[in-house]
């Protein structure tokens, strides 16, 4: 493990935890960012740097800002809010944390994960050899082959996600827009 | 180089912080936030995977997140339009007020 993946990993995980624990909506927001930036920041690590850039662009510039927004525009009239405590949260925190050690523990015990420690017994020619699992292929991908692969092979998702998002955000304005009353023609 | 567990094991996390803040709060635009969190945990699976594979140059893992991160998109702009205007009509983001569908 090396130590700026330690960095990013705890500045990532504590501010998720923020994100869902602060009572302040806005400060919940920001923290959300820091998590954003930090996913980034592990994407860049992982030489995934237009997904990183992408990240940065699409949740750290739009999505936080439309989050902001709607905070801002949805506590006008409301009170205190309500104690974040109720009858149904130790549940829903003990189904979270069931849930971390079932997804980590088959994680750990998987063949199809490998330990950088784990070998594997191959016969190559009448001879056993023991051979590494663990292969670190370090790929550099270039904007350009990603762009040559979204014209090639993925065009059609592309087309699709290009439509999604058009129906998107027709629906989003149309859902948002003031209701218009029906005696005010 | 960090190895691949270790992503696995934080990606896990960020899923069952996600889980928690989507279960327990009660305001909706906070359960859009754990939502959006346990998206993120799945594109770092994917990137992680992506990076580790014996066959990186195919750009599969990185292919999935950009369209993820294009529905993402799309699901946070939609939803937080809803959240507008349950706010509009109920004047609270309370989803334990939001228990009607006649309003």
């Amino acid at each position: 493990m090396s130590f700026a993946f330690a960095i990013i990993a705890g500045l990532t995980a504590g501010s998720a935890i923020a994100a869902v624990s602060l009572r302040n909506l806005v400060h919940c927001a920001l923290s959300l960012v820091v998590t954003f930036a930090g996913l980034a920041a592990l994407f860049l690590q992982l030489n995934a740097e237009f997904v990183g850039f992408a990240q940065i662009l699409v949740y750290v510039g739009a999505v936080a800002i439309l989050i902001v927004f709607a905070i801002l525009l949805t506590r006008g009239t409301e009170s205190a809010p309500p104690a974040p405590i109720t009858t149904a949260t130790p549940w829903a925190i003990s189904i979270a944390v069931a849930g971390f050690v079932v997804i980590a523990g088959a994680m750990l015990q998987s063949k199809a994960v490998p330990l950088p420690t784990m070998t594997a017994i191959v016969e190559v020619q009448g001879q056993k050899m023991e051979l590494p699992l663990y292969k670190d292929t370090n790929p550099k991908p270039t904007v350009k082959s990603i762009g040559a692969k979204l014209m090639t092979d993925y065009v059609l998702p592309l087309e699709v996600i290009g439509l999604l998002l058009t129906a998107a955000m027709i629906g989003a304005v149309i859902i948002a827009m003031q209701e218009r009353k029906p005696n005010s023609q | 180089m960090t190895p691949l567990h270790y992503y696995l094991l934080l990606s896990a996390l960020l899923f069952s912080i996600g889980l928690a803040g989507a279960l327990t709060r009660r305001n909706a635009i906070l359960v859009l936030i754990g939502i959006e969190l346990m998206l993120n945990a799945a594109n770092l699976n994917f990137i992680a995977f992506w990076r580790f594979s014996p066959n990186p140059e195919a750009l599969h893992g990185v292919m999935f997140v950009i369209f993820a991160i294009a529905v993402a998109a799309a699901e946070a702009a939609v939803g937080l339009a809803l959240t507008i205007a349950i706010y509009r009509h109920y004047r609270t983001t309370n989803l334990d007020q939001v228990d009607s569908m006649k309003g």
